[in-house]
């Protein structure tokens, strides 16, 4: 096996298009994965059953069926109920789905761990609900979980290869489709394993960063 | 039964005019259970506008149960409270008494403020928007008429130094004072005291307690007290109560009750705390 360098120069224009598709997975399904969770999180604290029910049903649904048939689901049988979306979005979709229901976990743990006399003391004081929760409790039980979180933004990276089956190529799917026609594997694939060390290391550092910000 | 033994002597010139000089808080045949854990018995007691009372009793007997009903943290199984006139746990409707809404209930306890054992300090904030909090999203206050208002409590509770700081910043002392600056920034009619020296440090009791000496005597605010501190307790108090079993069994002035009381259970209970 020999190292060819002009396999690299070849590959790198694809490389470039799929660079581009794995950011956008990792960053908006990161924002849905984190905005989604805290909502899933809030919503099975709701005084009603009719809220927290459906909520724990679903996120149990989705947490225990893999990403693969959810993105399967999404690509292939919403367009038979007319919602149609491009590839990279149901990529997107399915990644901030399938994580907001890990992060959901995670805040619940933050939630949790908030001590019960602050809720009291919200009461105490007559606080509106959405005070309780935006002024006194998600600001800290949010910021015990920034770790926490972090490592699923590292874990998502590391999945967004399956939405190459839908069709979205991130760095992955370029590389197989350089490899098909090509056949020179190795240069295309060592060059994306390098390239998500390079964006999953900064990602923690900035994860790490953003942590010691927050614990006080 | 009745632990108030003297209604009569509690007006105070007006100063609370949602109550016509009588009772600010009353119980009712208060019943709480905690499965088969009867916590409080059949409760009935009021309290009269402006009057300091002081509960005290074994531990499990009730007293704080009583404070946590006050707050809505806990609900009544049987009987009814009344706040400044108002039910507190439940509303009319059509002529029929039903469980409050939270929106009642919010209403209604406005007109109390609590301090915890805990402090319950807000822990993100700093001493100055903890207590601005609820000033400026529950009333409705402008932020530089809640900020004034917090500046004037932290200098009557000595801490005017100390407003830029986090509470984590303070001693337990320090934190407890703010947090009966806040308590009292909300203007309540009653003010809840939960054994609020219980957690500190015995050197910083004096302090705390000297706050609430000040307040007792320069304020017309009822105070609900829940403490172990029995020279505290006959300062400020006019009346005290004596709860066994969820029951008040014995009440009076506090000379009376700490001097000479009547239930063998309170003589037990009193040579057993002072």
């Amino acid at each position: 096996m020999t190292w060819d360098w002009s396999a690299v120069g070849d590959f790198m224009p694809r490389f470039w298009d799929g660079v581009l598709v794995t950011l956008q997975a990792l960053v908006l399904g990161s924002l849905i994965a984190f905005a989604l969770g805290l909502i899933w999180a809030m919503a099975q604290r709701s005084p009603l059953k009719v809220v927290r029910w459906p909520v724990v049903a679903v996120t149990e649904f989705i947490r225990n069926t893999p990403l693969l048939v959810q993105l399967f689901f999404l690509f292939y049988v919403l367009p038979e109920w007319g919602v149609t979306l491009s590839a990279l979005t149901t990529g997107v979709v399915g990644l901030g789905l399938h994580y907001s229901t890990y992060t959901a976990e995670v805040y619940r743990a933050g939630i949790d761990g908030v001590p019960v006399g602050q809720w009291e003391a919200c009461t105490a004081l007559s606080l509106p609900r959405s005070r309780t929760w935006g002024a006194v409790i998600l600001p800290q039980a949010i910021r015990r979980v920034v770790p926490a979180l972090g490592n699923y933004v590292i874990a998502m990276l590391k999945d967004s290869p399956m939405i190459a089956v839908i069709g979205a190529l991130e760095m992955l799917g370029q590389a197989r489709q350089f490899t098909a026609s090509t056949f020179q594997p190795t240069e295309p694939i060592t060059v994306v394993g390098i390239a998500f060390i390079l964006i999953a290391y900064p990602a923690s550092l900035l994860m790490r960063a953003l942590e010691r910000r927050l614990v006080r | 039964m009745s632990a108030e033994k003297n209604p009569s002597t509690t007006a105070n010139g007006g100063t609370n005019p949602a109550v016509d000089g009588s009772e600010l808080i009353k119980f009712d045949n208060v019943t709480k259970r905690y499965g088969s854990n009867v916590v409080l018995d059949n409760l009935c007691f009021d309290v009269s506008s402006g009057k300091h009372v002081t509960l005290i009793g074994p531990s499990g007997s009730g007293k704080t149960t009583i404070l946590r009903l006050l707050m809505t943290l806990v609900k009544p199984d049987e009987g009814t409270i009344k706040v400044a006139g108002d039910y507190l746990s439940h509303e009319e409707k059509n002529g029929k008494l039903v469980p409050a809404g939270e929106r009642h209930q919010r209403e209604v306890r406005k007109n109390i403020g609590m301090v915890f054992q805990q402090f319950n300090l807000f822990p993100n904030m700093k001493v100055l928007r903890n207590i601005t909090e609820a000033p400026v999203h529950v009333l409705g206050l402008g932020k530089d008429e809640a900020e004034q208002r917090a500046r004037e409590l932290l200098e009557m509770v000595g801490l005017t130094d100390h407003i830029d700081k986090y509470p984590s910043q303070l001693s337990g002392g320090q934190q407890q004072r703010v947090a009966i600056a806040r308590a009292l920034a909300m203007r309540p009619q009653v003010l809840l005291l939960d054994e609020v020296t219980s957690a500190l440090d015995p050197e910083l009791v004096a302090g705390v307690l000297d706050v609430l000496r000040d307040i007792a005597h320069s304020t017309d605010i009822t105070m609900l007290c829940v403490t172990h501190e029995m020279n505290f307790a006959r300062d400020i108090s006019d009346d005290v109560l004596m709860f066994d079993a969820g029951r008040v069994i014995e009440s009076g002035a506090p000379e009376k009750i700490f001097t000479d009381p009547e239930h063998e259970r309170t003589r037990e209970f009193l040579s057993a705390v002072l």
